[in-house]
C-alpha cells in the first residue's frame, strides 16, 4: 500500500510538473508575457521597470524554477484589477462555486442514478429508449443555452424565479440544473453500463439462484457495488464542476471561480487568468490522487497491479 | 419482336436476378443508413458550403435602411426584408444564422482533423514504440487531461488571440487526449498480433509496419471517436465565442450570437438566443447520432465507449 502511494504521488507530481511547464511555455511562446502583465498602454520604461520586478529578464530556466517555487509556496501572483493575491480571490470565491457545483451534483444524481438504474434493470424497454434519449440530449443541449432558454421561461415569461445572483435556493434552481444537465446524462451513461456488468456477475446469478427477490437483489447486491465506479466519477465531476462552471455562472451572475476566471478574460487581467488555470489542475490532479489512493484502499487488486 | 433472340431474351432472365440484387443491396444500405441525422446534417451542410449563395444578406453588414432589434416574420411590425429580424446592429439574423452554420462546422471538422490527427500519431508512436517514448507520451496526455477541457480552452485563447485559425488549433490541441489513449490502448495489443510480428521479423521497418499493418486497423476507433469530437468541438467552440474568446466579431458565431441576444432576452425577444441555440443543439445531435451509427457499425467493441 505505502509502495503504491509513492508511486501514484509521483505520478501526480509528474504532472504538477508538465502542467507548469506547459502553462509556463505557452505564455512565453505566444508572445512578450510583460505586455499581458503591465496594464494596457503602459510606458516603454514601466515595461522594463516589471520585467525586472518579474525577473523576465533572466533565463528561461531561472524563470521557470522561480514560477515553480511560487507556485509551490501558494503565490499565484498579483490580479492587476483587485489589486490582490490572486490565491485569495480563487478562495473567496470557491464557497460560491462550491454550492452550486453541490447543487448541481445533487441534480444530476437526481436524474441520472434513478435513469440510468431503470435503463439497466429493463434493459431495451421503452424506459431504456427514454434513458437513451435524455442521454443524448444531455450531450447536445449546451448547458449554457438551457439556462438563457429557462431564464426566459421560468423568469420572463412565467416569473417564478429569480435571473440571476445569489441568494436562497429559489437562486439556486435554474443554475445547478443548467450546469448539472451535462453530468447528469454523463451519471446516467455510466450507472446504465456498470449496472449492466454487475448483472452479469456470477454472484448475481447466486443471489438469484438462492431465490432471493428480485428486487433485493437489484437494490442490496447489485446496485451498491455498481454504485463505486459512479461515486468516482461523481466525485471527478464535482471538482469540475467548480472550476469550469464558467459560462453558467456569467450567465447567472453567480459569483463564483468561473466568473472570476471570466471578468480576468474580460478585462485582461492575465495573472488572474493564470492562476485560476494553475489552480484547477492543482485541484484536479489532487483529487485524482485522492480517489486512485481510496480505490486502492478499498480493492486490493489494483494496488497489488504493476 | 422478331429481333429479341432467344439469346438476348436469356440473358435478359439472367439479369433479372443481378438487377434485383442490387436492387436489395442498395435498400439494405437505404435502410441501414442514419436517417434523422442526415436529414438534418445534409442540409446543414449544403446551407453551410453554399452560405454565400442562400444568405440574402452580407453578415457582417448592417441591411441598408433596416432598423436595429427588427422582430421575425411572425410578430407585429415585421420587416419583409429581414426574415428573422435584425441584431443590435441592423444585421441580418437568418443570414448570421446561416454563416454560422459555416463556422460551426469548418471549425467542428477542422478542429476534429487537428485533435484526430495529433491524438492518432502519438498513441500509436507511444503504444508502438514503447519504452521512454511511451513514458513521456502518455504522462503529457495525463498531465493535459487533468485541466477541464473549457479552462484550458479558455487559457489558450486568451493567450494568441482569436480567430478562426487559431480556435481550430487551439481546441485540437485540447482535445487530442482522448485519441492518445484509445489508440495507443489499440496498438498495445495489435503490436502482439502473428502479422504483425511476422512483418517485423520479415524485415520490415518501424514506420512500414505503422503505416501497412498498425494505422489501418486503429482507423476505425480514430473515425468513431472523431465521430463523437466534432459535436463537442462545436459546442466548445460556441462556449469560447460566447464569452468573447472565440471567433471575433463581426464574423457571425452561433456562440457570439446567443451572447449578443442574451440582453435582449429580458424583454422577451427570445428568438435572438433560442435560434442560434437550436442550430447549435441540432447539429451536435446529428454528429452524435451519426457517431453512433458509426460505433455500432465500425467496432462494436467501442459501444461503450
Amino acid at each position: 500500500m505505502t509502495q503504491f502511494i509513492i508511486r501514484r504521488t509521483f505520478y501526480a507530481l509528474i504532472s504538477l510538473f508538465i502542467l507548469s511547464v506547459t502553462i509556463f511555455a505557452i505564455v512565453r511562446l505566444t508572445g512578450d508575457p510583460v505586455t499581458m502583465l503591465a496594464e494596457p498602454g503602459a510606458r516603454a520604461e514601466d515595461l522594463d521597470r516589471l520585467r525586472a520586478e518579474w525577473g523576465l529578464d533572466r533565463s528561461w530556466p531561472v524563470q521557470y524554477l522561480t514560477f515553480a517555487k511560487n507556485v509551490f509556496t501558494g503565490d499565484l501572483g498579483k490580479s492587476f484589477n483587485y489589486q490582490m493575491p490572486v490565491s485569495t480571490l480563487y478562495f473567496q470565491r470557491l464557497p460560491a462555486s462550491l454550492q452550486l457545483a453541490l447543487a448541481a451534483t445533487f441534480i444530476s444524481f437526481i436524474i441520472g442514478i434513478p435513469a440510468g438504474l431503470i435503463s439497466a434493470v429493463k434493459v431495451n424497454s421503452a424506459w431504456d429508449n427514454a434513458g437513451k434519449v435524455v442521454a443524448l440530449f444531455g450531450l447536445a443541449v449546451p448547458g449554457f443555452w438551457l439556462g438563457l432558454v429557462m431564464i426566459l421561461i421560468f423568469s420572463v415569461w412565467l416569473g417564478w424565479l429569480p435571473t440571476s445572483g445569489q441568494g436562497g435556493i429559489l437562486h439556486l434552481i435554474m443554475p445547478s440544473v443548467a450546469l448539472g444537465w451535462y453530468f447528469a446524462a454523463s451519471l446516467l451513461r455510466l450507472t446504465r453500463s456498470s449496472m449492466l456488468e454487475v448483472m452479469r456477475s456470477e454472484y448475481i446469478k447466486l443471489a438469484r439462484l438462492k431465490g432471493l427477490p428480485g428486487y433485493v437483489v437489484i437494490a442490496v447486491h447489485a446496485f451498491k457495488n455498481a454504485l463505486i465506479p459512479v461515486l468516482t466519477l461523481a466525485g471527478i465531476n464535482l471538482v469540475v464542476m467548480i472550476n469550469a462552471g464558467v459560462i453558467i455562472e456569467v450567465i447567472f451572475a453567480w459569483p463564483g471561480i468561473g466568473r472570476l476566471l471570466y471578468e480576468g478574460i474580460f478585462q485582461r487581467d492575465f495573472p488572474l487568468v493564470q492562476g485560476v488555470v494553475i489552480q484547477a489542475g492543482i485541484m484536479i490532479v489532487l483529487i485524482n490522487l485522492t480517489i486512485d489512493i481510496l480505490y486502492a484502499y478499498i480493492d486490493p487488486r489494483i494496488r497489488l497491479a504493476k | 419482336m422478331a429481333f429479341v433472340t432467344e439469346q438476348t431474351r436469356a440473358a435478359l432472365a439472367g439479369s433479372a436476378p443481378i438487377l434485383a440484387g442490387l436492387r436489395r443491396r442498395w435498400l439494405r444500405l437505404a435502410a441501414g443508413l442514419p436517417v434523422v441525422p442526415l436529414a438534418i446534417l445534409i442540409p446543414f451542410v449544403l446551407i453551410a458550403v453554399f452560405a454565400n449563395v442562400v444568405a440574402p444578406y452580407d453578415p457582417t453588414e448592417p441591411i441598408p435602411g433596416a432598423k436595429l432589434f427588427e422582430p421575425p416574420f411572425w410578430a407585429d411590425g415585421a420587416n419583409p426584408a429581414a426574415l428573422l429580424g435584425t441584431d443590435f446592429q441592423g444585421r441580418d439574423i437568418l443570414s448570421r444564422l446561416i454563416y454560422g452554420a459555416r463556422v460551426s462546422l469548418i471549425v467542428g471538422v477542422m478542429g476534429t482533423i487537428v485533435a484526430g490527427g495529433v491524438g492518432t500519431t502519438l498513441g500509436i508512436m507511444a503504444g508502438y514504440l514503447g519504452g521512454w517514448v511511451d513514458q513521456v507520451i502518455m504522462r503529457i496526455t495525463d498531465a493535459w487531461l487533468a485541466l477541464p477541457a473549457l479552462v484550458f480552452a479558455i487559457f489558450l485563447a486568451t493567450m494568441v488571440g482569436p480567430s478562426m485559425w487559431n480556435i481550430i488549433i487551439i481546441l485540437g490541441a485540447v482535445y487530442w487526449t482522448r485519441y492518445a489513449r484509445v489508440i495507443r490502448g489499440e496498438v498495445l495489443s495489435l503490436r502482439e498480433r502473428e502479422y504483425v510480428k511476422l512483418a517485423e521479423i520479415a524485415g520490415a521497418s518501424s514506420a512500414r509496419v505503422i503505416l501497412r499493418h498498425v494505422l489501418p486497423n486503429v482507423l476505425n476507433s480514430a473515425m468513431v471517436l472523431a465521430s463523437l469530437t466534432i459535436g463537442v468541438v462545436i459546442i466548445a467552440e460556441a462556449s469560447l465565442s460566447f464569452l468573447g474568446v472565440g471567433v471575433p466579431p463581426p464574423e457571425p458565431a452561433w456562440g457570439s450570437m446567443l451572447a449578443d441576444g442574451r440582453s435582449m432576452l429580458m424583454v422577451g425577444d427570445w428568438w435572438l438566443t433560442v435560434l442560434p441555440g437550436l442550430c447549435i443543439m441540432m447539429v451536435v445531435l446529428a454528429t452524435q447520432l451519426m457517431g453512433d451509427w458509426l460505433r455500432v457499425r465500425l467496432d462494436p467493441q467501442l459501444r461503450n465507449l
